[in-house]
């Protein structure tokens, strides 16, 4: 179910309407009835799967918790009667137990996922490699429909599962709160990857009808349809007419390409996102942020800490850290600092965990070189960054007058949003080398006059559109500079306006979505991009 | 602790780290600062910290982080 149908909508009326009458402790259960048939309308064969990583989890999460307190009942009942080498062996025999658990449990999620969404890919290049070398075994593909959102929520729960195993909150002992927690279905399209003890706060709560709270919720909602259906679905026809035929739009529509797709993407995600948090609103859940005015960053790593937030944050914690503290890591560090020197000895835990991080956040994004390649591409942009750390510092103390210029901030954000657009290209591009062709076209294939000559009306936007386009934008830096200003939610702001501003502000979004969002003949809103990762 | 102090100083020299409480809310420390700290920890203290330990109460200050090392070191 779209989120963009008239079907969504009365599904999301429905569940609000018996949200707030059935009595309060049986709230979250009919978020959990909601959840399930949301599921269901994708298709009732994929429940299967969500249940699996459900069960699994909380079957998991159990056994690990019910080592832990059999542990603090065995120290507090020895107190004083063992050594502390006994101490740390017991401790360390538990750990085993717990350790084995959470990677099984790793495993056999992580391997449903992997299953579906990779063999077919491992498949394709092993024969490709295969027929390098001379052998042509045919090789039949599996070509599995992706269950929805389980990229999503199969890395929500396994942050889950190494919260409880790490000791930072014990595991839920209720079944249906876990099942809820892994299919809330504001975030079963797109994330954002939340985590349990931020959920949980709000989640399982009784929640009275606060109609400010409704309010907000609504007014985010509709902000995040207007950036969906008025900007990134009208951007959507141009972007797939610029996509189309490498060999008719090169040049400087490659460079038009990347800017319209960057525009589309950040209305699609943020807009889907805004519908996710605002949904949640209304309900009375809080769903963390997952962007904090992307388009603003100076620079790339600034970028990733507010870009999809969730994800990134997901991958530090559960994966970059992991990787870059462990024994044998340090060991290598501690190594290589003796035979290398310090320089490169310290650098290791860094170098070797941001690759296989980026590695991974492509892939995790789809099973394609395509994503692989723009993973490391970004990879490779952080590292260069951090190297030439030392050269921009030299150059600003020597000339200190520079970095607190607007002009020089203008130029990184700039410089960061063409870096970013750029590199997303692999995005949409058929393969990994005509990316890069293109990307040397934009420079040696010289057609300006694409600008004026009209050629810009002729990839799906009409001159109005591009007027739309361009106050949507103006109205995007708008409410990001508020927010950035007034550090603060920008509805609280509209709320201390007179009667009149307030209702014209939400009569005109409503307006707006109404008569300038994308809607044709033969309309059919485009999935969210997310949805397909 | 002075050792602790001369590490950091040297990963952010511009940074008063007796006083400062707030390093890693006011983002002054990133995770490529905290493993380069890690790492030099390791190689200086001998005492290995965990991914689990990665959080900012541990992190925000270098009092904060002294104590973790001397409760690292007495559980090892």
């Amino acid at each position: 179910m779209l989120f963009t149908s008239y079907e969504f909508l009365a599904f999301i009326a429905i569940a609000f309407v018996i949200y707030y009458i059935v009595p309060k402790k049986y709230q979250w259960k009919v978020l959990l009835g909601f959840s399930y048939i949301f599921y269901a309308l994708s298709g009732v064969k994929y429940i299967a799967y969500i249940l699996a990583t459900t069960i699994s989890t909380y079957i998991v999460s159990r056994r690990i918790d019910a080592k832990y307190e059999e542990q603090s009942a065995y120290l507090a009942a020895n107190k004083g009667k063992i050594d502390r080498t006994a101490r740390k062996e017991y401790k360390a025999s538990i750990k085993k137990v717990t350790w084995r658990w959470l990677v099984g449990c790793l495993v056999f999620n992580f391997g449903i996922l992997a299953v579906i969404k990779y063999a077919d890919f491992t498949i394709t290049n092993f024969s490709s490699i295969l027929h390098t070398f001379g052998a042509n075994p045919e090789f039949g593909l599996f070509r599995f429909a992706l269950p929805l959102g389980i990229s999503f929520y199969t890395f929500q729960t396994m942050g889950y599962i190494i919260d409880v195993y790490r000791g930072k909150y014990k595991a839920e002992k209720n079944f249906g709160k876990v099942a809820l927690f892994v299919s809330f279905f504001p975030q079963l399209i797109q994330g954002p990857i939340s985590r349990f003890d931020d959920l949980a706060q709000t989640m399982f709560r009784e929640h009275a009808y606060d109609a400010k709270q409704v309010s907000y919720g609504l007014q985010r909602i509709m902000w995040g349809y207007f950036k969906k259906v008025v900007v990134a679905d009208r951007l959507l026809v141009a972007v797939k007419t610029l996509y189309s035929d490498a060999s008719v739009y090169t040049g400087a529509y490659v460079l038009v390409g990347m800017i319209l797709y960057a525009g589309q993407l950040y209305g699609d995600f943020t807009g889907g996102i805004d519908i996710t948090i605002g949904i949640a609103e209304v309900f009375g859940i809080k769903v963390k942020e997952n962007f904090l005015q992307p388009y603003f960053s100076k620079n790339i790593v600034e970028y990733w800490n507010r870009w999809h937030i969730s994800l990134g944050s997901w991958f530090k914690e559960y994966l970059f850290y992991p990787i870059s503290v462990c024994q044998p890591m340090l060991k290598l560090s501690k190594n290589s600092r003796k035979r290398f020197g310090d320089a490169v000895g310290k650098r290791i835990p860094v170098y070797i965990a941001t690759i296989v991080v980026w590695f991974i956040t492509g892939f995790w994004h789809g099973a394609a070189w395509n994503f692989i390649v723009w993973g490391l591409m970004n990879c490779l942009v952080i590292l260069v960054s951090e190297e030439l750390k030392p050269l921009y510092e030299k150059f600003h103390a020597k000339f200190p007058a520079v970095k607190p210029k607007w002009w020089y901030r203008f130029f990184c954000i700039m410089r960061t949003f063409l870096l970013m657009s750029c590199l997303r290209s692999f995005d949409c591009y058929r393969d990994v080398p005509l990316t890069f062709r293109m990307w040397g076209e934009m420079f040696t294939r010289f057609n300006p006059s694409i600008f004026v000559d009209g050629s810009l009306l002729q990839i799906g936007l009409t001159s109005s559109d591009y007027v739309v386009v361009a106050v949507a934008v103006l109205l995007f830096i708008l409410v990001s500079n508020l927010q950035l200003i007034g550090k603060g939610n920008v509805r609280d702001q509209i709320a201390t306006k007179p009667p009149v501003v307030r209702y014209m502000i939400y009569y005109g979004l409503f307006l707006a979505i109404i008569i300038f969002g994308a809607y044709g003949i033969g309309y059919d809103s485009s999935q969210f991009i997310y949805n397909q990762f | 602790m002075d050792e602790l102090l001369e590490i950091l100083q040297e990963l952010h020299s511009d940074v008063d780290f007796e006083e400062c409480d707030t390093l890693i809310d006011d983002k002054i420390l990133d995770s490529f600062d905290i493993v380069t700290l890690i790492s030099e920890i390791n190689s200086e203290f001998d005492v290995a910290i965990p991914a689990e330990e990665i959080i900012p109460e541990n992190f925000n200050s270098a009092k904060a982080l002294w104590s973790l090392i001397e409760r690292l070191e007495d559980e090892e």
